[in-house]
């Protein structure tokens, strides 16, 4: 306990600079955002009485949600699978994992999002595909809706995902996996009831950042969702360059930051940051 | 499947192992007995632990094969081995409670919940952890992990028990403490106990037999007097305590033993000088030495001189040299110190024929 809290000073020494940095260059036009929020068009709290009764908000936070959600869960259990082998295979599986991880980012989020509208497109490779051998005659909508933005966020939020697994897994002693070997556990209970449960930081670690990083996410839904799946992150740029309404997109904003805030605080209460690392 | 709570015998014939081009074991056969408690001794990175896994099933021999109770078991997995199995920094389950530890053998045996409750509170009962049900491992203490350890690994009564160093963490005091514990709990479950261990005093004061290893060769194997007093080698002689060696001349068989010069004196020895050419080493324990002040005619001695002691409390250890320079140490009473050293430190040092032992000259 000692050792970690004068590691914590340690840290919070190294960090001192990139502290500052972040200070100037968020969080004080951040306050410049809240200010908006109470004063645009007129001085109040009439924006966030308005995001309580306006449909087409609410609607878009409890969509927002919704994906953030399913994206957690299906990047989380892809992500473990990844890193199961990353950390604990072979060799060769080792290599083609870590090159599975590493290429995505290589290529900017915008490439990647038009890359899965050339494929999941109504005359994408993956529906003239599925016409042409007849499974299907009409196209399949894989895309400009929840779909299609659920598919390119998980792609992108993959690799997120192992590395708060892959410390978990890592940390992991061999001999625990043995032990239930040897006291005649079955290779699937063993990792079901051994090594699942002893990477539980991991998984939380892993789920909390890919959550909060869905819940801010713009390009791939601006382009995988068409327009019609819109979410939060896109409702506050057309509040903001296009309606306009400053007053509404601002307060849209900092009731954002503040969930993601909170749950940040609840990560922390649970992991340790260096067990993200 | 054998019948839980039979204690098994194993049987390795000729194991080896290879790591790439590194031998870590090299044709071991080995019988252990039902209800031994086999201690395997060695240096680090003897083979010990390799042997062990070999036992358990989580490693592969490379060549040989294991029996248990005459079954052949070389290609059966770990799980249904079911060998008992305590590993050195215990192992335990992190995220289950002392509880939830023990029971998990018996939970993978899909045992009943009346059947799994009874046992559990049973062995929690035997190893002493009564009141520490609920805790977590990370909330016990070393010694009181070491107990978990233990009866997780006997709660489903497995015919042989494999122990990879347990007490190297422990404090001295501590260490005895779960030395005569795991001596009683032999006694209790009758269980064929494979222990392993590179302490020497900790090999001979709890096995039936010792098995001693270097280099991935089991050098030899007996009972703790066995090995002490009539060790193979000149490895296994130093490695199971201080020794004394006295270079001898003229060995030659005669009634009873054999006969040879050490410094020029004649001596007699008992046991065979089968194999050995003249020359030898005459191996002797430092407690088996004594002194005098004058050669008895008949029992062999030599002349040596005190250069140093060492106050021990219950006895005195002197330092020698011979006069042909072999330096020799030995346990005397503490009055029997202070005389040789008031008497211009020249003494006679003396031993009985049966307590040396003869070793080849030069090598092992
Ligand atoms: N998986 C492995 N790959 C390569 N070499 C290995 C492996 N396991 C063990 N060895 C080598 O085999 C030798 C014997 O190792 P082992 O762990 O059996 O020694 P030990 O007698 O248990 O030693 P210690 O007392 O230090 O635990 C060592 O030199 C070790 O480096
Ligand atoms: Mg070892």
């Amino acid at each position: 306990m000692k050792g970690y809290l004068s590691d914590r000073m340690g840290a919070a020494l190294l960090m001192a600079p990139l502290l500052l940095f972040l200070a100037l260059a968020y969080a004080w036009p951040f306050l410049g955002v809240v200010k908006w929020s109470f004063t645009l068009p007129t001085p109040g709290v009439g924006q966030y009485e308005a995001l309580l009764t306006d449909d087409l908000v609410q609607s878009v936070f409890i969509r927002t949600l919704r994906i953030a959600a399913i994206v957690t869960l299906v990047s989380v259990a892809a992500a473990y699978a990844i890193t199961v082998v990353w950390v604990r295979g072979t060799p060769t599986q080792r290599l083609v994992a870590e090159f599975c991880i590493l290429v995505p980012f290589w290529i900017s989020v915008l490439t990647r999002a038009f890359g899965w509208v050339a494929l999941l497109s109504n005359r994408g490779l993956i529906n003239s595909w599925l016409q042409a051998v007849g499974f299907i005659s009409e196209p399949l909508a894989l895309v400009r809706n929840e779909f299609g933005v659920i598919v390119g966020m998980t792609h992108f939020l993959i690799p997120f995902a192992v590395f708060p697994l892959a410390s978990a897994m890592r940390a992991l002693d061999d001999r625990v996996l043995l032990a239930a070997r040897g006291l005649g556990s079955s290779r699937m209970r063993t990792f079901w009831s051994v090594f699942v449960p002893m990477t539980r930081s991991g998984i939380i670690g892993a789920a909390m950042i890919v959550f909060v990083f869905s819940l801010g996410f713009f390009v791939t839904p601006a382009i995988l969702g068409g327009g019609r799946s819109v979410m939060v992150a896109e409702l506050i740029y057309l509040r903001i360059f296009q309606s306009p309404d400053w007053g509404l997109g601002a307060a849209i904003s900092v009731v954002l930051v503040l969930f993601v805030g909170a749950l940040m605080a609840l990560l922390f209460r649970y992991v340790r940051p260096r067990q993200l690392i | 499947m054998r019948q839980p709570g039979r204690a098994a015998e194993i049987k390795a014939i000729g194991i080896g192992k290879s790591f790439g081009s590194f031998r870590a074991l090299d044709n071991l056969t080995l019988d252990i007995g039902r209800g031994e408690f086999v201690t395997l001794l060695g240096p680090s990175g003897s083979g010990k632990t390799t042997f062990l896994m070999i036992l358990a099933g989580f490693v592969q021999p490379t060549e040989g094969r294991l029996f248990s109770d005459g079954t052949d078991i070389t290609d059966r997995p770990a799980e249904q081995r079911a060998a008992g199995m305590v590993f050195q920094g215990y192992a335990l389950f992190p995220h289950m409670s002392v509880e939830a530890n023990i029971a998990f053998p018996l939970k993978v045996r899909k045992q009943s919940a009346a059947e799994i409750k009874r046992r559990v509170g049973e062995m929690i009962e035997r190893v002493g952890l009564v009141g520490h049900a609920k805790k977590l491992p990370a909330q016990l203490s070393g010694g009181q992990q070491q107990r978990v350890a233990l009866a997780r690994a006997l709660v489903f009564e497995p015919g042989v028990l494999l122990l990879d160093e347990p007490f190297s963490a422990l404090d001295k005091g501590l260490r005895g403490q779960m030395q005569a514990e795991m001596k009683r709990l032999h006694q209790a479950t009758g269980t064929t106990f494979v222990f392993v261990t590179h302490d020497q005093s900790e090999a001979l004061a709890l096995s039936s037999r010792v098995a001693i290893f270097n280099h991935g060769k089991l050098l030899q194997v007996g009972a703790p007097n066995e090995v002490y007093e009539r060790p193979a080698n000149r490895f296994v002689a130093e490695f199971l305590g201080e020794i004394n060696m006295l270079p001898l001349k003229g060995v030659r068989s005669a009634d009873n033993g054999a006969t040879a010069l050490c410094e020029d004196r004649a001596i007699s020895l008992r046991g065979s000088a089968e194999g050995i050419d003249g020359n030898a080493i005459l191996a002797i324990r430092p407690e088996y030495m004594s002194i005098a002040s004058e050669a008895t005619p008949g029992e062999n001695g030599i002349a040596a001189t005190a250069t140093g002691s060492t106050y021990l409390g219950t006895a005195t250890r002197l330092d020698l040299t011979t006069k042909q320079g072999a330096r020799v140490s030995v346990s005397v009473p503490n009055e029997v110190a202070a005389a040789a050293l008031g008497n211009g430190n020249s003494v006679w040092l003396t031993w009985p024929a049966e307590k040396g032992f003869l070793l080849p000259d030069g090598g092992q």
